[in-house]
């Protein structure tokens, strides 16, 4: 029965070589056909017909591209507002108030990508093409991402906001817990020497977790790098670099989404399987930083206490 | 903070309406931030409530697809059936395996042995759900083909580590008192996690367990690499053939042109959601009475 559980316990670290195989073997005939080019060359042609430029060639540049932008205006919108939510939940709201609105903003985690995509699509994207974008794209224009709003409310900057929706409650909930993580005495103390509340949380709750807050939001860079369904829906497809947010593009994730049923070639199969081979990569070292993060907040952390 | 002078003597800096009203703000800002969040939950829940509900009838839980794209009638009683079977075979794969992970966890494991296996857990949570698609459809669908078990065990792969760390932390929290008590009495140690350990963190377990289900549920971007027939197939031997299901039928309504469908896209994210919120409510209650046996003795 023990030999069982060890069996299990060894069976999951087995499964992430597996996995890691799996996808390299699948890659690898587009590994040696585009090599590491495949990272910063942007065609994507899936077209066999012959004396086509560029037939069934693929690299992932734009994808690549498409993935860091959307995840950054994520995180950009869910960890500032998602960190205020901590300090809501864990230092001014008053007992049943955050009791209620605690759950409810992780319940909001519950909600299925593919439901939230549907939504983006028919609700939040005319919203955001009708007034955010021309709104962002008067005030300040002058900066070259804030091209002329989308044509259909598709693109890099709605499936930037509907990633941050699915980001907000992770950052909540993590930074809720530490900030109740900070010692009483510490908050009290503070409060004691005349600072005020906003002081006290500046000074003294956001001070002693920014480690911890480092990590959260290197947790909610990673689920909004590796979503796929949500992206897919509203991101409107595209294989350029274009600087304007509000254009059309594809992240890795939503490019194997479209496209991975229906390849015309073995070698358009195999660049899919090179790009979740990439985002894989993305992924493990984005865990691995937020790992060391917080082992070294806890090593930090037990000196402290 | 800068650092004080401790003998410097106490001077009112006359700033004090200055830092009350920063400070006003900011508690004003977080608690707006609070209120988007919740509000968000509310407008998304509400869209989904008001434009499903008029999709939504007793034929469209019970009837099969019509034909084709764009046609009128017709309902989901297939993706239902199989989205509740698919999620059912993930859940007997996942259950027992992240069972037994947190038992050797918490159980048997030394610290050393602990920590390839726990970042093993978080690296296996943290892998996007499409990938571990890819992984699947290398693994099984090209030699295979499509079908309702590759799926699963899609599903299964996304599942393990959530059971697994809910576990765990329910089982760390049994009291260490239960486990002397029944090695006092000369029970084996594993008979000792069988009838004590186990039973009286059964609540939590089934905690997580609802919850990874519920997330299981609404999972998509694995079903379209694995398991991605849409429409009126009524085959439902998982084992076999590609099975109908929930997620699959709103990706696909969604992107549709048809007014039908997109009506049909919303009576099922409607029957989607309801399934989860109804699971995660389920959960709470399940934690709150365990919660409640745990302080009672």
């Amino acid at each position: 029965m023990v030999a069982l559980t060890i069996a299990a316990s060894v069976a999951v670290i087995a499964l992430i070589g597996l996995i890691i195989e799996q996808i390299a073997t699948g890659s690898s005939p587009s590994i040696s056909n585009f090599g590491l080019g495949f990272l910063w060359h942007s065609t994507w042609n899936p077209s066999l017909s012959v004396g086509a430029i560029d037939a069934n060639v693929y690299g992932a540049a734009a994808l690549i591209y498409g993935t860091v932008v959307t995840a950054v205006v994520a995180i950009a919108i869910a960890v500032p507002l998602g960190v205020a939510i901590g300090v809501y939940l864990s230092v001014l709201a008053p007992g049943r108030t955050g009791a209620v609105i605690g759950p409810l903003v992780e319940l909001l985690a519950a909600v299925p990508s593919v439901i939230l995509g549907l939504w983006g699509i028919i609700v939040l994207a005319p919203f955001l093409h009708s007034t955010i974008e021309p709104a962002l794209h008067t005030v300040v224009g002058w900066i070259p991402i804030f091209g002329p709003a989308s044509t259909t409310g598709l693109g890099m900057f709605t499936a930037g906001v509907v990633l941050a929706i699915m980001v907000l409650p992770i950052v909540a909930s993590i930074s809720r817990d530490l900030f109740l993580g900070v010692p009483r005495e510490l908050k009290d103390g503070a409060l004691a020497l005349g600072a005020t509340h906003w002081e006290m949380i500046r000074g003294v709750v956001l001070d002693s977790t920014r480690p911890g807050i480092g990590a959260a939001t290197i947790l909610g860079l990673s689920r909004a790098l590796g979503e796929a369904i949500a992206v897919t829906q509203v991101i409107g497809t595209g294989s350029t670099i274009t600087k304007n947010l509000f254009a059309n593009g594809d992240t890795l994730a939503s490019r194997i989404a479209e496209q991975f049923i229906g390849t015309v070639s073995k070698l358009q199969t195999a660049s899919l399987f090179y790009c979740a081979l990439v985002l894989l990569v993305m992924e493990l070292l984005v865990n691995l930083a937020a790992q060391l993060i917080v082992r070294r907040f806890e090593r930090r952390r037990g000196l402290l206490v | 903070m800068a650092a004080v002078d401790p003998f410097a003597p106490l001077v009112a800096t006359g700033n004090l309406r200055r830092r009350r009203r920063i400070d006003l703000i900011m508690r004003g800002s977080a608690t707006a931030a609070a209120v988007v969040a919740v509000a968000i939950l509310g407008i998304v829940i509400f869209s989904v409530a008001q434009r499903g509900a008029s999709a939504l009838s007793i034929s469209f839980l019970t009837q099969d697809p019509s034909v084709g794209l764009g046609a009128a009638g017709g309902g989901i009683a297939n993706a239902i059936i199989g989205s509740v079977l698919i999620v059912a075979v993930a859940t007997a794969i996942a259950l027992p395996l992240g069972v037994l992970i947190a038992i050797y966890l918490t159980e048997f494991a030394t610290p050393r042995t602990a920590a390839p296996i726990r970042l093993a857990l978080d690296l296996l949570n943290g892998t996007p759900t499409i990938v571990i698609g890819v992984f699947v459809f290398g693994l099984l669908v090209v030699a295979h083909g499509q079908s309702g078990l590759a799926a699963s065990i899609a599903l299964a792969v996304i599942m393990l580590p959530l059971m697994a760390r809910t576990t765990q932390e329910m089982l760390l929290l049994v009291p260490h008192d239960l486990r002397d008590a029944a090695h006092a009495l000369g029970t084996r140690r594993w008979r000792g996690i069988v009838g004590i350990v186990l039973p009286s963190a059964l609540g939590g377990i089934l905690t997580g367990a609802v919850l990874a289900i519920a997330r299981a549920f609404g999972e998509t971007a694995p079903l379209i690499l694995c398991d991605s027939i849409f429409g009126n197939g009524t085959s439902l031997n998982v084992f076999g053939t590609a099975v109908p299901n929930i997620p699959i039928d709103i990706y696909h309504y969604s992107e549709s042109g048809f007014p039908n469908d997109k009506a049909r896209a919303w009576g099922a994210a409607l029957v989607l959601i309801v399934m989860i919120l109804a699971g995660n409510l389920a959960a709470r209650v399940i934690l709150a009475r365990q919660r409640r046996r745990m302080l009672a003795r």
